[in-house]
């Protein structure tokens, strides 16, 4: 029997998290989905190839279009974020620039806010300009000036919510109306906040943008992406993939399928450690500022507040008097997260933004990013609470 | 630091490339410094970088002197029967898996191994079995299928007394719950395909040892009949074990609370939970395990053997299927299922009667696995 367990929107997260788009019952009877690594699919019979193409038959034809268990996880992805469809990507910036290729021609215009993940911007300023697409940014949050940037040839917005590094919590509802009322279509990068906290889908974005390397997958062992949004939008979205050709893997995709069974329960614990750390920090006197949006000291924390579950594992913290490499120094005393760029795997990240990211930039670049030398980014994994924080406190601490 | 952490990053420290995840190593063999001058690795029967990092993983966590990875758990427990000697005798618990059932009265009884069944929840009826044949005491930390909970503490007492070893299958509550070499156990099992791996795609079977002397015993044992865990089994199973901690947590909170619902429930006669005030050793369970007792729950439907299959047929969220400890929920009949595999008149001995049904607690939200056992247990319609 199989129940449509993706069209049951009264089964809690954690259920979906479980069972959503998948078949229940699967082939050879297997509880789990089998992992499909051919990279053609054969039909019967010539009769069979047209009948295929005359009634756009759902199956499988070349591994580029399409497989079962990519498939699979697009099913699940769209049922979590309430979408109607999703297409998974290689990677997040895969994902982002399938759906700028197709929806952008040249002389057409994207506004962006300015706290962005910096390759996000790169593409659009380096290369998508190559193709006679102009890019603008805004201040983040900034509603007047991102009406102000837009003109007749804006074709799109774009936001990520919370932003990287600084998490600020856009106003989803502006941002829509604002939309709306010029025509454009509304791009949300939601990796930071994933379903469980936000469904931007609900506010009536357009497009939602997850790096599902992060919390999706969960575990630091796949690279990923998705966009999801309506199956009418993403329809040219989805043939376009098919010939770029940035379609995820069998065995990849069986990953992350695995990795969304637990995210209903991971996500809690990156929010509860996000949110006890955030405080920790805030409180020690070493510490000059912390950005999370469950602080009420952020700026974006009513907004935050009135829209998301939960705010996440990653936290952003500026250390008191200290130059870059009296900070980097608090960085290699840690003893449990490891030094690395990314976020939302179990294991605990952290990182020095100017070390990590914005190394080749000019300082007066950087310090325009707000990317300030004393910047610490950690990315909160699901290790217990107390030792996350005697962690940090002995780094900090330490003479 | 606390179970969560050490889960997340014992057995996991960087290699030469950095990675947060560890490398797979599916390499059968490995290039040797020079002849009969031997590397860390030599052919992967005896060990693999991606085996050796599981293990030390849930050596770490299982408090043990060194952990064996198997193919699975009838594996490893094959290669812990492998410790005896012919003609020698063991003690067994009868609230028992049936594969380990099968493998002591149809495997081992061919090298004249003798077995005695008792409840082990009664520690004076493993006292009134030892004789001096004795080698080894096998009880589960929790009992499949009635859920019946030993004092490992006090039957580790009468081994170390006795002089034989005490060997703990403890596949229904992993370490983040019970530990029983700290207990005093000699040796542990896990069926790892349960709540280790968590995820119902790998097989495996883990042995812990509480000293370096009887690992080594193991070792010669597991090496010379050779049923290790494959590589990418490993890595998932290690991958797994991440989450373990949370999973439970969250199935053992779960399992309670389904329980209740059960026990209050007009088509249910009977619910065996250690978590339950009503289970007869739930103030023993207390003790050893705190206040989680694992994803399983076994309940007995008022009605006949029929009942229990409709039961069993007709829930939409818990699969049917055996095995347990995973996300997704499963139910079964272990009559015919899980312990078909005892003789009847065994099976009837120990107490497991037709209208049980056992459940896994899975991942899903409790309220939607407790209205789908609301509407399962409807159309069994009791009695």
């Amino acid at each position: 029997m199989n129940w449509p367990l993706d069209t049951n929107k009264n089964l809690g997260f954690g259920t979906q998290s479980v069972h959503a788009g998948e078949a229940r019952q699967k082939p050879n009877d297997a509880i789990t989905d089998s992992i499909c690594c051919a990279s053609t699919f054969t039909f019967e019979s010539t009769e069979s190839i047209l009948k295929y193409l005359r009634e756009n038959q759902d199956r499988e034809e070349y591994g580029r279009y399409g497989n079962p268990n990519e498939k699979v996880v697009e099913r699940k992805l769209a049922a979590l974020e309430g979408a109607e469809d999703a297409i998974v990507y290689s990677s997040g910036m895969a994902a982002v620039v399938g759906l700028l290729m197709c929806k952008l021609s040249a002389g057409d215009e994207i506004v962006f806010f300015d706290q962005c993940y910096h390759r996000s911007r790169e593409f659009c300023v380096k290369h998508l300009s190559r193709f006679g697409v102009v890019t603008h940014q805004v201040k983040t949050g900034d509603m007047e000036a991102m009406q102000n940037a837009i003109n007749s040839k804006t074709k799109m917005i774009v936001s990520e919510s919370p932003t990287n590094p600084h998490l600020s919590v856009i106003d989803l509802e502006a941002f829509v109306a604002l939309g709306k009322r010029n025509q454009v279509e509304t791009l949300i990068d939601s990796t930071l906040a994933t379903p469980y906290n936000l469904k931007p889908i609900d506010w009536g974005v357009d497009y939602v943008w997850h790096s599902a390397t992060k919390y999706m997958g969960g575990h630091n062992d796949l690279l990923a992406g998705v966009i999801c949004g309506s199956k009418e939008k993403l329809e040219p979205v989805r043939k376009l993939r098919g010939i770029l050709g940035s379609i995820n893997s069998p065995h990849n995709m069986y990953l992350l399928e695995r990795g969304l069974k637990t995210f209903a329960l991971r996500m809690e614990r990156h929010n509860h450690n996000g949110q006890k750390i955030a405080e920790f920090l805030e409180n020690h006197p070493r510490i000059e500022r912390v950005y999370y949006p469950g602080l009420a000291s952020h700026p974006s924390h009513a907004i935050a507040k009135k829209t998301m579950k939960g705010y996440g594992g990653l936290i952003t913290f500026l250390v008191k008097d200290a130059d870059w490499q009296a900070t980097a120094a608090i960085i290699d005393r840690c003893k449990i997260p490891r030094i690395g760029p990314s976020l939302g795997g179990v294991e605990s990240l952290i990182e020095q933004p100017l070390v990590m990211s914005y190394f080749d930039y000019p300082p007066e670049q950087r310090a325009g990013f707000g990317i300030h030398d004393n910047m610490i980014r950690m990315a909160v994994g699901i290790e217990d609470t107390d030792d996350l924080i005697e962690d940090l406190r002995q780094a900090l601490e330490a003479t | 630091m606390k179970f969560r952490t050490r889960a997340i990053h014992v057995g996991s420290k960087p290699d030469y490339t950095g990675a947060v995840v560890p490398p797979i190593y599916l390499s059968t063999t490995f290039v040797q410094p020079g002849p009969g001058d031997w590397g860390a690795f030599d052919y992967s029967r005896s060990g693999s970088p991606t085996r050796s990092r599981l293990q030390e993983a849930i050596a770490d966590l299982e408090g043990a002197a060194g952990s064996l990875a198997f193919s699975s758990g009838m594996a490893a427990t094959h290669c812990a029967m492998g410790l005896l000697p012919a003609g020698s005798h063991v003690v067994a618990g009868c609230d028992m898996y049936g594969g380990t059932y099968r493998l002591l009265h149809k495997i081992c009884n061919r090298n004249n191994i003798e077995v005695t069944l008792v409840h082990a929840d009664q520690a004076n009826h493993i006292v009134d079995a030892i004789k001096p044949q004795t080698k080894m005491v096998w009880v589960e930390s929790i009992g499949n299928p009635l859920m019946s909970v030993p004092d490992l503490q006090q039957i580790a007492s009468i081994t170390q007394k006795a002089g034989v070893l005490l060997a703990v299958d403890s596949t229904f509550v992993p370490p983040c719950i019970l530990r029983p070499l700290e207990l005093g156990a000699d040796i542990v099992m896990h069926s790892a395909t349960k709540y280790f791996g968590g995820h119902s795609d790998c097989l495996a079977g883990v042995l812990s040892a509480k000293t370096p002397e009887l690992l080594q015993e193991l070792y010669f044992i597991q090496n010379a009949t050779g049923s290790v865990i494959g590589s990418l089994e490993a890595f998932l199973l290690h991958r797994g074990i991440k989450t373990m901690e949370l999973r439970v947590r969250e199935q053992s909170h779960s399992a309670l609370r389904i329980a209740r619902w059960l026990e209050s429930h007009r088509s249910v006669k009977k619910v065996l939970y250690p978590g339950l005030e009503s289970h007869p050793d739930h103030q023993r369970a207390r003790r050893l395990m705190g206040d989680q007792f694992g994803g399983m729950v076994s309940f007995e439907v008022a009605g006949t053997i029929d009942t229990a299959k409709t039961v069993c047929k007709a829930t939409k969220l818990f699969g049917l299927a055996v095995s347990c400890g995973a996300v997704e929920s499963l139910i079964e009949q272990p009559a015919t299922m899980s312990h078909a595999s005892y003789d009847a008149q065994a099976r009837a001995k120990a107490g497991i009667h037709d209208t049980l049904i056992r459940i896994s607690v899975g991942l899903e939200d409790p309220e939607d696995l407790i209205a789908d056992l609301d509407q399962a247990l409807a159309l069994g319609g009791g009695a």
